[in-house]
């Protein structure tokens, strides 16, 4: 236990999302939005902001936000504006960002997440769409008197997403940004991908700590920025966490007090550590007025209503769900959840096939989740269908094949054995399940392992297993197991009572 | 209300604009002229009038997410003060 985590204090988080919505073309003009295009390739002079060009809203990327509004419990407005976000840097064409200031289109929503303590609901101050600024590089050579600009970027479509101080720990900071990522991605909505910018996120974060005197002090707030990975925003936090409680054990700085304004740090990764940046003296003041080149957008709630219905189920809801109805853990759930709905639905089909929700979820969540991870694939183009996992876990179960060569039989339907039955005969897999044969491979076993049969009598019940170990390489491992062990304690009990009969 | 020279000063370094002295008073006439007849405007009972998002009476315009041709390179570039290969170049920018 580290020094901060001794004295109980309380962890303020307030996160600020932008994601990338899944749009073709620009917000305002029919630009590419393809990543990774020749720089200065993908500019008209709407994105370049050349004097008399006229932006005009794409369609999609309204819907798209709507659809991610209402998935994020969001109130969607039935009358929406765009604002000009008044300021200069190079990256910025236009010398002003067209964003939503008074007016954004969703308000007061919540994410629920679960950090492994159960569900909790993150509120949610607001959801708005702005556009994107350009790329600036920096120039490492040229002695540093230059940066160079790609304004492929500018005019992207973005959401930002605002919650509320609500997130407690590092731990939920990265429950938050991978249940955003998960549900945004399961909508289409966005592909969230942190290193082509498609997700960003900057944190606000302090302290509050407790007082001999009974007051609440609060630390000065730190925005943390640069931060390029989930894992990265998780470091940060519980970096920024240590020292600012540091800190405060120091100087005793409070928020609030005169003279302690909040502070910008990036994040370095290669050092793991914040950098405050220099502060600028003067209050950000971006002037914002109305858009007059953009004319208001209007919802109906009936619009409302068709979008909330089509957006299916959500991963909460799924995460309630598959325990109530198929008897799952919480953790297994969650497993599944965060596959997204193709995995859910791959695993509602098999577990209703075999009739075992729970062996269906452990092989799911063990070999197939493997399997997926080390050929880097998507559930839908699993070599082994549901019907065949299924067909698997019934023949096992049928059969009572062990879990080692369970687990040849599965590798064997991976490489396209179509049914369990035609991979066990490639294998030559034939399990003994026959009650007078095992019998009697069991005698011998018991026979030739006196030293495990003495310390079984002596109490020592995991001496059983050396013996079962015997019985299971002679018969290959295909041995139907729970009858080796029932055959094996019925062999040794009756072995103790003949031994203390002689 | 009314502007004072501090105000002007500041308005002016927000737009980045750079003023000499003897601009600053003939400035702040104009610009007091104009905010005084906003005050003017304020003292309009304007009890059970929507406020205007957009002068004009049109809501919802939309274009469809299909793609549209863009620039070449070359004309992109075409007006850069400071052209960089592919790039436009700015004054070092440094976090
Ligand atoms: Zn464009």
């Amino acid at each position: 236990m580290t020094w901060s985590e001794s004295i109980s204090y309380r962890t303020v988080i307030g996160l600020e999302v932008h994601v990338q919505l899944l749009t073709r073309t620009k917000l305002f003009c029919g630009c590419s939005t393809t990543f990774g295009q020749p720089p200065n390739s993908a500019t008209c002079p709407v994105c370049l902001g050349l004097p008399g060009a006229l932006p005009v809203m794409n369609r999609r990327a309204f819907d798209l936000a709507v659809k991610a509004a209402l998935a994020l419990n969001c109130r969607v407005a039935g009358f929406t504006k765009w604002d000009r976000k008044n300021y200069f840097y190079p990256d910025l064409p236009k010398n002003y960002q067209i964003s939503q200031y008074d007016l954004p289109f969703s308000e007061e929503g919540w994410l629920e997440i679960d950090a492994g303590q159960g569900p909790r609901r993150i509120g949610l101050i607001r959801v708005h769409l702005e556009e994107d600024a350009g790329k600036l590089l920096h120039d490492e050579n040229g002695g540093g008197q230059a940066s160079r600009v790609d304004l492929n970027r500018a005019g992207t479509p973005l959401l930002e997403i605002v919650s509320k101080p609500e997130v407690a720990s590092p731990e939920e900071t990265r429950a938050y940004l991978e249940e955003i990522r998960l549900l945004l991605r399961e909508l289409g909505v966005s592909d969230c991908e942190m290193q082509e910018g498609s997700l960003r996120c900057d944190a606000n974060i302090n302290l509050h700590i407790p007082q001999a005197d009974g007051s609440v002090a609060a630390t000065p707030i730190v925005e943390v920025k640069n931060l390029n990975s989930v894992a990265a925003v998780e470091r940060a936090m519980r970096y920024e966490t240590q020292r600012q409680f540091e800190q405060f054990q120091k100087d005793g700085k409070k928020w609030g007090e005169p003279g302690v304004h909040k502070a910008t740090a990036g994040w370095d990764e290669n050092s793991r550590t914040t950098r405050i940046q220099r502060r600028k003296e003067e209050a950000a003041d971006y002037r914002y007025f109305p858009e007059p080149d953009l004319v208001p957008v209007t919802v109906s709630a009936a619009r409302v209503d068709e979008v909330r219905a089509e957006l299916g189920e959500l991963p909460a809801a799924q995460r309630a769900r598959l325990p109530a109805q198929y008897g799952l853990s919480a953790y297994d759930a969650g497993v599944l959840t965060r596959q997204g709905r193709a995995f859910v639905a791959y695993f509602e089909e098999a577990a209703r096939l075999c009739g075992d929700a729970k062996e269906t979820a452990n092989w799911l969540a063990n070999d197939v989740l493997q399997a997926l991870n080390e050929s880097k694939q998507a559930i839908r183009y699993f070599p082994i269908s549901a019907a065949g996992l299924a067909d698997l876990i019934g023949e096992i179960k049928a059969t009572g094949l062990n879990k080692q060569r369970s687990r040849e039989v599965f590798a064997e339907m991976l490489a396209g054995c179509p049914s369990a039955k035609q991979a066990m005969d490639k294998l030559g897999i034939k399990v003994i399940a026959d009650r007078d044969q095992l019998a009697d491979i069991v005698r011998r076993a018991i026979a030739a392992n006196p030293t495990a049969v003495a310390d079984f009598k002596k109490g020592k019940t995991k001496a059983a297993d050396a013996i079962k170990g015997a019985v299971m390489r002679e018969t290959k491992g295909m041995a139907r197991t729970e009858l080796v062990q029932e055959i094996l304690l019925e062999e040794l009990h009756r072995a103790g009572s003949d031994a203390d009969r002689g | 209300m009314s502007l004072d020279v501090e105000q002007i000063r500041w308005i002016a370094h927000l737009a980045r604009l750079e003023l000499a002295d003897d601009e600053i008073d003939g400035l702040a006439r104009d610009l007091n002229a104009i905010v005084s007849y906003m005050d003017q405007l304020q003292q309009l009972n304007t009890d059970g009038i929507e406020p205007l998002a957009h002068p004009l009476d049109v809501k919802n315009v939309f274009r469809e997410d299909v793609p549209a041709s863009s620039l070449a390179v070359d004309e992109a570039l075409a007006s850069a003060p400071d052209r960089r290969g592919n790039y436009f170049g700015v004054p070092a920018v440094l976090d």
